[in-house]
């Protein structure tokens, strides 16, 4: 099941990033710019995604911490 | 009206416009290359404070039965200080501290009888250094870390860098991390070996019943006390790329390759067999972790940004799982929006996992860490964001409050909340 999804989400990707990308100047850019649409986790998020990924098994691909700190407890 | 006051809002001013606090006043100075440097000053000073209160009833501590009430005071500050040196390279230099604060019902349980400590603290200071030239589009930087507490030592080191594409419209970054961690070797009290006395190379190491051990080196005048230690050892390669669409749409590529080696489980984590005897938990001493993501941001007519992500995650020890996170803020004005979210998350149990008095004693791996067990969870919540132009209740230091809170559930009954606040000083 997860396959099928991730494949078509490469799929979408790849089709959509090949069909639609347009050039976009930089005085066209105030809301690719607007502190909301960043394509990074928000500063107030750092402590939650700290507690998933000691509460759960997977962790990455979210441009944090690979390593360190216990979360033994 | 509102589009222009949002398009205000979001557009770029000059450094001089704004009101800054600099370490020292900044002289712009040209070398004789003609280019203009700029002296170290404080960019931007943030601060994030969380409360987590946890409540679930399979601690790893106990086998998989017993409390999991965790209650975690987070704090942290970040202090991002920027210069310009020759050739225009912009230098931004990001120092943290972070500061834990925890009680867990479950660590008092380390000792059978409940009497050893639950609460503990965490200190973890970072610094990281980034020279971007933002006339090519390139940048490249070093960092460090460090984790103290009572049981567990981090440090940690990376090396990243970024190019954008020739049209700017596409950014790809790389970041190469270790981690060299040391595990103190605390084992429940019923399973301390007991007193040893091993003498090798002029060295004589007593262990005690506590698992305390004392060494005399041939010559000294003392005793050095220490609990034994356990190398945890992660390296990871991480890789993005972030391509514009059109512009409203942005998205980007996250992949990670993880490898860790070393003492991979914790000593005082307890394993009941089916026979009822306990034992520690016991992992393999290595693992392979790869995760890849994406994410895609879409901002809707003048109010509404859609962001969205996924992630399927991988693992040797069994583990597949999946993320799908999305957020959707709506701006009330352009400097206030209210951001609700909903993150789903589901994983395979890993091959090593079995509930309390599931294991069989001829069994090579066992743990009963509920972490490696088969669910699924829901986090929910809601933000808001404050970044008026005259500063948050007129301090024209405070550009920025977030406020956020989140419930989240387990289906093994684990449930959690968490309220943080995030202040930005400019």
């Amino acid at each position: 099941m997860s396959k099928h999804i991730l494949k078509l989400l490469m799929i979408l990707v790849i089709c959509g990033g090949a069909s639609s990308c347009v050039q976009v100047r930089e005085y066209q850019k105030n809301k690719l710019n607007d502190a909301e649409m960043t394509l990074s986790n928000r500063k107030v998020e750092k402590n939650e995604l700290n507690f998933q990924s000691y509460r759960e098994a997977a962790s990455g691909a979210n441009a944090g911490k690979t390593g360190g700190g216990c979360g033994c407890n | 009206m509102l589009c222009r006051i949002n398009a205000y809002a979001q557009t770029e001013r000059p450094d001089s416009s704004r009101n800054t606090f600099s370490l020292y006043q900044p002289v712009s100075t040209t070398d004789s290359t003609g280019y203009q440097t700029k002296p170290l000053r404080v960019d931007e000073v943030n601060l994030v404070s969380s409360y987590y209160l946890q409540d679930g009833n399979h601690s790893a501590v106990t086998g998989g039965i017993g409390t999991e009430h965790v209650t975690d005071l987070s704090n942290g500050i970040n202090v991002k200080m920027i210069w310009t040196g020759p050739g225009q390279h912009k230098n931004t230099l990001d120092a943290g501290l972070g500061f834990d604060n925890h009680t867990s019902a479950s660590q008092a349980y380390v000792n059978k009888s409940g009497a050893s400590s639950p609460s503990g603290t965490r200190i973890y200071p970072s610094l990281d250094w980034t020279s971007e030239n933002e006339k090519k589009g390139t940048s490249f930087g070093l960092g460090t870390y460090v984790s103290s507490e009572y049981n567990y030592k981090s440090l940690g080191a990376d090396l990243h860098f970024s190019f954008k594409t020739p049209n700017k419209m596409g950014e790809f970054g790389a970041k190469f991390q270790g981690y060299f961690d040391q595990v103190t070797m605390i084992y429940p009290s019923e399973l301390v070996p007991g007193n040893t006395t091993v003498t090798t190379g002029g060295v004589t190491i007593v262990t005690t019943a506590s698992g305390r051990t004392s060494s005399l080196s041939s010559g000294s005048r003392g005793y050095k006390e220490s609990i034994p230690t356990s190398p945890r050892n992660t390296y990871s390669g991480s890789f993005s790329y972030s391509q514009i669409i059109n512009s409203r749409l942005q998205i980007m590529l996250l992949a990670d390759v993880v490898t860790q080696n070393g003492y991979l489980g914790l000593p005082f984590h307890r394993v009941y067999f089916n026979t009822g005897k306990d034992t520690i938990e016991h992992l393999p001493s290595t693992r392979f972790k790869l995760p890849v993501g994406i994410r895609a941001n879409y901002f809707l007519g003048d109010r509404i940004i859609i962001r969205t992500y996924y992630r399927y995650y991988t693992d040797d020890w069994g583990t597949h799982a999946n993320t799908v996170n999305l957020e959707v803020p709506v701006k009330i004005s352009p400097f206030f929006s209210i951001a609700p979210f909903y993150r789903y998350y589901d994983q395979t149990a890993a091959k090593y996992f079995a509930p309390y008095e599931g294991h069989l004693a001829t069994d090579t791996y066992y743990t009963s860490n509920y972490e490696y067990a088969q669910f699924h969870s829901n986090f929910f919540g809601a933000g808001i964001r404050l970044s008026p132009p005259k500063g948050v209740a007129g301090w024209q230091s405070l550009h920025e409050l977030e406020l956020r809170y989140g419930h989240y559930q387990q289906t093994t009954g684990l449930v959690s909340d968490v309220i943080s606040l995030s202040l930005g000083f400019k």
